[in-house]
């Protein structure tokens, strides 16, 4: 495992993101540095608008660079079309589909699109993997549901199974868990690390469960105004990374849980 | 894998009530025909000359007219419910007809404005189509426009209202300009008639409706893409932009096309796909065109027979018709299923 393991899948250097307008660019957050390889579960945290979803954004190729060097398996993120990017990354959005009425299977089976001809005709193949990615998911017994007829526990597991499904070595998910109550996060997230282990996926996902966080990822990404630091959890916590996350005056670090508490 | 397995029984029931719905729209009029004298006279050996001359000139020409006037503004109404994530959306809804209506209203009332063989050329029906697809492309490039820029289901019906509204006091503007001659020309157009076209109109529109129809099933596969979203379906390696110019130009040609020769027809192209979703379970674009076309098909057919109030004399606009059953139909869904989905 080890040397695959080592296989650099992002790699930023001095990337600055933000939105471009007609004529001036605002930057949201620039100099950032990191490099995930293969096989890590890596959890993005920050307060809100500090650009995490800029920073997904980005990576997902839904905005462009603003300046510096962002590459997916070692290529520019620019130098990919479309289709080869759907080959290399798969993505889980907060926003909900625009249909519900789709039943489970479909929903997956759409992740099979970049594979497909132009009727969309699923082969063995597709087939299989749709089912995989069913069972890792443990959907199998939901697929001829409606997806309005699910909860949202239930839907965010149909959406990482399509994700699955597009058979992508990278995965990014925007705040997978948000709207679930602890038992369902936990189970999302342990899901994403059982992804990360057996099948030597590399997930990136934004969150604001920062404790589920420490516990469960190999590296964060610890987004703060002046600084973006990329380490693993025990690492971020001895450097005080938490500290500054949040203004000091309603919640502190301690640094013993690994939890915020109310002063 | 068009058309999977499990959905061929009801495609042949739906193309074998298709079949039945011609013979009896052909047969019943103001002169009641057997369907045994059908028959014969599509074959070529009718015993009388009167119903021969009646059936080819007149309701062959109506009813085929009826299929593709009821198929291809169910399509275009299930191209729209998908493109613009809005089970509400529909030729006629989103002022897409009434964009047809202006560009028809700029040809018929302007031509005045210019004398001579240039108006006889302008007043051909190639001319009519263009002009008609020309209208309802702009205003749904408008409608397109502004809904990538508002993000809000409920903004781009509003705005299609408003669209609607503001082609139709442009066409108010215009016949107070234009003679009475004109405007009682563009009237009997806006009224909407399926029995005004001879052969050759009957070719232009088929033609229209096969361009939209293989259009249709070219971007199947990225309409169902887009039932994710824009988001999703980019990450699924789909050129979004390309696709959904080819989905408007689709819908522009069906529905401006057909508006052209028939007249602005109220929603068929809204409550034909919500009707079809309710006996086809799946979000497969692949199977709902074929399926949305044959149901539009025959709900035309059957609102035209009742138009032509059998055994009367009288023919009543096919508009009203349209409106009678199509609203009841959109409000009973809603009130059965609290919402629409599509």
């Amino acid at each position: 495992m080890a040397p695959l393991s080592q296989h650099t899948v992002i790699k930023c250097q001095d990337l600055a993101i933000g939105y471009k307008s007609k004529k001036k660019a605002s930057i949201i957050a620039n100099a950032i540095h990191f490099s995930i390889t293969q096989g890590t579960l890596v959890a993005l945290v920050g307060s809100n608008g500090i650009g995490k979803s800029t920073l997904l954004k980005t990576l997902t190729a839904m905005l462009p660079t603003l300046s510096g060097s962002l590459q997916i398996d070692a290529k520019e993120i620019t130098d990919y079309s479309a289709l080869a990017l759907s080959n290399k990354l798969s993505v889980v959005l907060t926003e909900a589909p625009a249909s519900k009425n789709l039943t489970v299977q479909e929903l997956v089976s759409l992740g099979r699109q970049p594979h497909t001809n132009w009727m969309g005709s699923l082969t063995q193949k597709d087939k299989n993997c749709i089912q995989q990615a069913l069972e890792d998911t443990d959907l199998a017994s939901l697929k001829n549901k409606n997806c309005f007829e699910l909860s949202d526990g239930q839907l965010q597991r149909v959406y990482i199974a399509r994700a699955l499904a597009q058979d992508t070595p990278l995965i990014i998910l925007d705040e997978p868990t948000t709207h679930l109550d602890l038992y369902h996060r936990a189970s999302i997230v342990k899901l994403l690390k059982k992804l990360t282990l057996e099948k030597n996926k590399t997930i990136l996902f934004s969150t604001h469960e920062i404790d589920l966080a420490i516990q469960i990822s190999d590296k964060m990404l610890v987004m703060t105004p002046n600084n973006i630091a990329f380490e693993s959890p025990c690492n971020l916590i001895s450097q005080g990374a938490f500290d500054d996350l949040f203004p000091n005056e309603i919640v502190v670090f301690d640094k013993k849980t690994g939890r915020f508490s109310i002063t | 894998m068009i058309i999977q397995n499990k959905h061929t029984g009801l495609f042949v029931l739906l193309c074998l009530l298709l079949v039945g719905v011609v013979f009896i729209n052909i047969s019943l009029g103001s002169v009641d025909i057997p369907l045994q004298e059908i028959f014969n006279s599509i074959v070529g050996t009718s015993s009388k000359s009167s119903w021969h001359y009646i059936i080819t000139n007149y309701r062959l020409p109506k009813a085929i007219t009826a299929i593709i006037t009821g198929g291809g503004l169910a399509i275009s109404g299930l191209l729209m419910q998908t493109l613009f994530r809005n089970p509400l959306a529909g030729p006629f809804v989103l002022g897409i007809s009434s964009g047809a209506s202006l560009g028809v209203a700029i040809l018929i009332l302007g031509a005045g404005a210019i004398s001579g063989i240039f108006s006889t050329f302008l007043l051909s029906p190639w001319s009519l189509v263009m002009a008609s697809a020309l209208g309802s492309f702009l205003v749904l490039l408008a409608v397109l426009g502004v809904t990538l820029k508002v993000k809000d289901t409920m903004a781009i019906l509003i705005i299609g209202l408003m669209f609607g509204s503001l082609t139709g006091a442009l066409v108010a503007v215009l016949s107070y300009f234009s003679d009475a001659e004109q405007l009682q020309q563009f009237v009997f157009w806006s009224l909407g008639s399926l029995g005004n076209l001879t052969w050759q109109g009957v070719a232009i529109i088929s033609l229209c409706y096969f361009i939209g129809i293989l259009l249709s099933i070219y971007s199947a596969k990225s309409l169902n893409a887009l039932l994710l979203g824009e988001n999703y379906a980019k990450s699924m390696g789909l050129k979004i932009k390309k696709n959904m110019l080819v989905i408007i130009v689709a819908t522009s040609i069906l529905a401006g096309g057909i508006t052209a020769f028939v007249g602005p027809i109220a929603f068929v192209g809204l409550a034909v796909p919500h009707l079809t979703r309710q006996f086809i379970k799946t979000s497969n674009h692949f199977v709902l065109i074929p399926a949305v076309a044959i149901s539009g098909a025959i709900l035309m057919l059957v609102c035209d027979t009742i138009a032509q109030l059998p055994g009367t004399v009288y023919t009543l606009p096919i508009n009203a018709i349209t409106s009678l059953i199509g609203a009841p139909v959109v409000i009973w869904l809603l009130v059965r299923k609290r919402k629409l989905i599509f």
